[in-house]
């Protein structure tokens, strides 16, 4: 009997690492990395919390934009259809029209979004270059143009996250079902 | 499109020339318009009509290697093997290719899958569409490396191989760009099936669960979004709800039973069976955990839809009830009246496709189709219906129903709620007219 279970226990003992495998957790994989490591990613989210140190101005961000960004999307931010750089001001009040002009002063709800991707991906030639105070200088420039703010805000870490934009409530969580396709026509539907 | 009709009509429907032989495939069309150019400002003289023939022997199309032909195989010895170095390359008797947008800008564009000449329900890898931001990178697999960190336990990086070590999935589904069709809005504008569904393609994707990489990190309890990045130069970010991450997101590096190609994330790509294509981040090399989404470029400026009222929705993510027929379709010829197999696609990120329904008539009456392969939940579905032509004016469109009970709308039904301007997720029931000379083009009703 105590052979038996002396058994039992060797067989369990075998199939223990097997079975927390299938445990919920098991961080055997991976190599962990330090906060240091993970600083060269970012992200900037709405509260502007992860904002870089650093500060730029419109006038700033004219000279670097006519250098490096005004051959794609034109002299006065109105997009080169044929260098494929987009609008980047204008089209307020147009969204409920039948023309509607996406623009960062017409549509876009949050200036973080505006820092993060001039950041991550422009210019569209040499991605990647800019410094943070280019960044917040461009941001600047573009926002004041767009009328968003004062031409003499100094944008930083503290003065992005306070910017409102024109439409920060244009939007809406549009990831339930959509109701509106099961409407029926009120003149069919007699009884309520 | 004229000179391509008027080159036919040259041809002439004298034999094998004709292009409405051959299952009345588009791709021919398409091939020989791409040859007639090139053919044309070589032999600047030579007539129109005899120009293909001559180019088509001299160069292989891509993915083909050009061998001569001998006039009976059985009596020449063939090839040996491994001529091919040990990757082998398609028949150059096949011609389909993925055609590009006409955009500015090459590293930001797209090209579309060939929908109506593709075989059975999986793409190629080599013609499945394309949609890129900032161009294809080349990555070494050796130095690239997945972090996940932020609202976890361990904030980790994996390897490839790490990666490759956890148990892995093996499943079929489609993705489809969201701004698929988007030309429909106002009015009929795309030529053929291929530019107005062929940001659509389905693949049978290798990799990990999101869920099984979670537990060599460890969740914490205020997750909720998870922002996934890419390593191309548009540092492509999304935020991703943990609900459908935990669900049946894979982090793949297999496509049809190799490594990704590199225009498809290579070597890993976010997986999320259904969402709309611009999720499903190519190149991964980073998930952070947070509580809420990021607002990246992708997720407000673009990927949101206008609505009437200047309203836009946000995180419309998972792709509607959605299908069209392929043959067929804008730019065939029908010969003559007589019997034919119409045929077609249908999907949807909701589940599986339930039912898939024809009409004839412009959509008055309906009859259910067969369906050609057993549906599976976010992938697409073949379906055929037997159609006797009578020779008469003709609106054929399908509609799609999911296993959720979804109906592909009607145009109208689609624009009366979402408007003509929110371009994304189109996806109303097709009509495709067949005229009493055969033609066939796309139209509204
Ligand atoms: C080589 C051309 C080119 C240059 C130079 C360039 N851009 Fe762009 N920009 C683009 C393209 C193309 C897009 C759209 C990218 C896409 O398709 O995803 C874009 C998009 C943008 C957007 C988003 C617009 C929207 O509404 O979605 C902003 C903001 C922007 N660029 C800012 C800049 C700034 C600031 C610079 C200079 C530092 C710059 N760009 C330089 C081509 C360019």
């Amino acid at each position: 009997m105590s052979t038996f279970r002396g058994l039992c226990t060797a067989i369990l003992f075998c199939l223990w690492p097997a079975l927390s495998h299938a445990g919920n957790t098991d961080a055997s994989v991976g190599t962990p990395v330090s906060s240091e490591e993970l600083a060269k990613f970012f992200a900037i989210q709405p509260d502007g919390a992860t904002l870089p140190p650093g500060q730029g101005t419109a006038a700033a961000g004219r000279e670097i934009y006519a250098q490096r960004c005004a051959h794609c999307h034109g002299e006065h931010l109105e997009g080169i259809k044929e260098a494929g750089g987009p609008v980047l001001a204008g089209g307020r009040g147009s969204l409920a029209t039948d023309r509607p002009l996406k623009s960062v002063e017409s549509y876009w709800p949050h200036a973080s979004t505006l820092f993060d991707y001039i950041w991550r991906t422009m210019p569209f030639d040499q991605p990647g270059s800019l410094t943070p105070d280019e960044v917040y200088a461009l941001s600047a420039y573009i926002l004041s143009v767009g009328k968003i703010i004062d031409d003499k805000q100094v944008l930083d870490a503290k003065t992005l996250r306070k910017v409102v934009m024109p439409n920060a409530k244009g939007f809406f969580d549009g990831s339930g079902p959509e109701l509106d396709m099961y409407r029926i026509n009120q003149s069919a539907s007699p009884a309520k | 499109m004229s000179l391509n009709r008027n080159t036919e009509a040259t041809a002439g429907p004298s034999g094998d020339d004709c292009p409405c032989k051959d299952g009345m495939k588009p791709h021919l069309e398409l091939d020989r318009r791409k040859l007639i150019f090139s053919a044309a400002a070589a032999t600047a003289a030579a007539p129109l009509a005899a120009a293909p023939a001559l180019a088509e022997k001299k160069t292989a199309p891509p993915g083909a290697v050009l061998y001569d032909v001998p006039d009976d195989p059985t009596k020449e010895m063939g090839r040996g093997v491994h001529e091919d170095n040990g990757y082998g390359t398609r028949s150059q008797f096949e011609t389909e290719v993925r055609v590009k947008a006409d955009r500015p800008l090459d590293a930001t564009s797209w090209t579309y899958t060939p929908l109506a000449a593709t075989i059975g329900n999986l793409t190629p890898s080599g013609l499945h569409f394309e949609r890129h931001h900032g161009g294809i990178p080349t990555i070494d697999p050796a130095r690239h490396e997945l972090y996940v960190h932020g609202l976890v336990d361990i904030a980790k990086k994996f390897t490839i191989a790490e990666i490759k070590s956890l148990p892995s999935v093996t499943r079929r589904c489609f993705i489809e760009c969201s701004g698929n069709t988007l030309d429909e809005w106002s009015k009929p504008t795309g030529k053929n099936v291929q530019v107005t569904h062929g940001l659509l393609s389905t693949t049978e994707w290798t990799g990990v669960p999101f869920a099984t990489l979670a537990r060599h990190v460890g969740l914490q309890e205020n997750a909720a979004w998870v922002l996934a990045e890419g390593a191309d130069a548009a540092v492509m970010t999304r935020s991703i709800p943990i609900g459908k991450l935990m669900s049946d997101a894979l982090i793949a590096y297999g496509q049809n039973g190799e490594a990704l190609r590199p225009e498809q994330g290579y070597p890993l790509r976010l997986i999320l069976p259904g969402f709309e294509g611009n999720t499903q981040i190519k190149w991964l090399r980073r998930l952070q955990v947070s509580d809420r989404p990021f607002m990246t470029h992708e997720e407000t400026a673009a990927y949101t839809d206008l609505l009437k009222d200047g309203r836009a929705k946000l995180f419309t993510l998972e792709m509607d009830a959605k299908s069209v027929i392929t043959f067929p379709s804008g730019e065939m010829m029908l010969p003559k009246p007589g019997h034919y197999l119409i045929k077609g696609f249908a999907w949807s990120g909701r589940g599986r496709v339930y039912a898939v329904d024809v009409s004839l008539d412009g959509g008055k009456t309906w009859a259910p189709a067969r369906l050609d392969n057993v549906p599976e939940p976010m992938s697409t579905v073949r379906f055929s219906y037997p159609w006797h032509w009578d020779g008469k004016p003709a609106i054929l469109q399908s509609r799609c129903i999911d296993e959720a009970g979804n109906v592909q709308p009607t145009r109208s039904e689609l624009i009366s709620v979402r408007g003509v301007n929110s371009v994304y997720h189109y996806n109303a029931i097709q009509s495709w007219a067949v005229a009493s000379d055969g033609s066939v083009s796309n139209v509204h009703v």
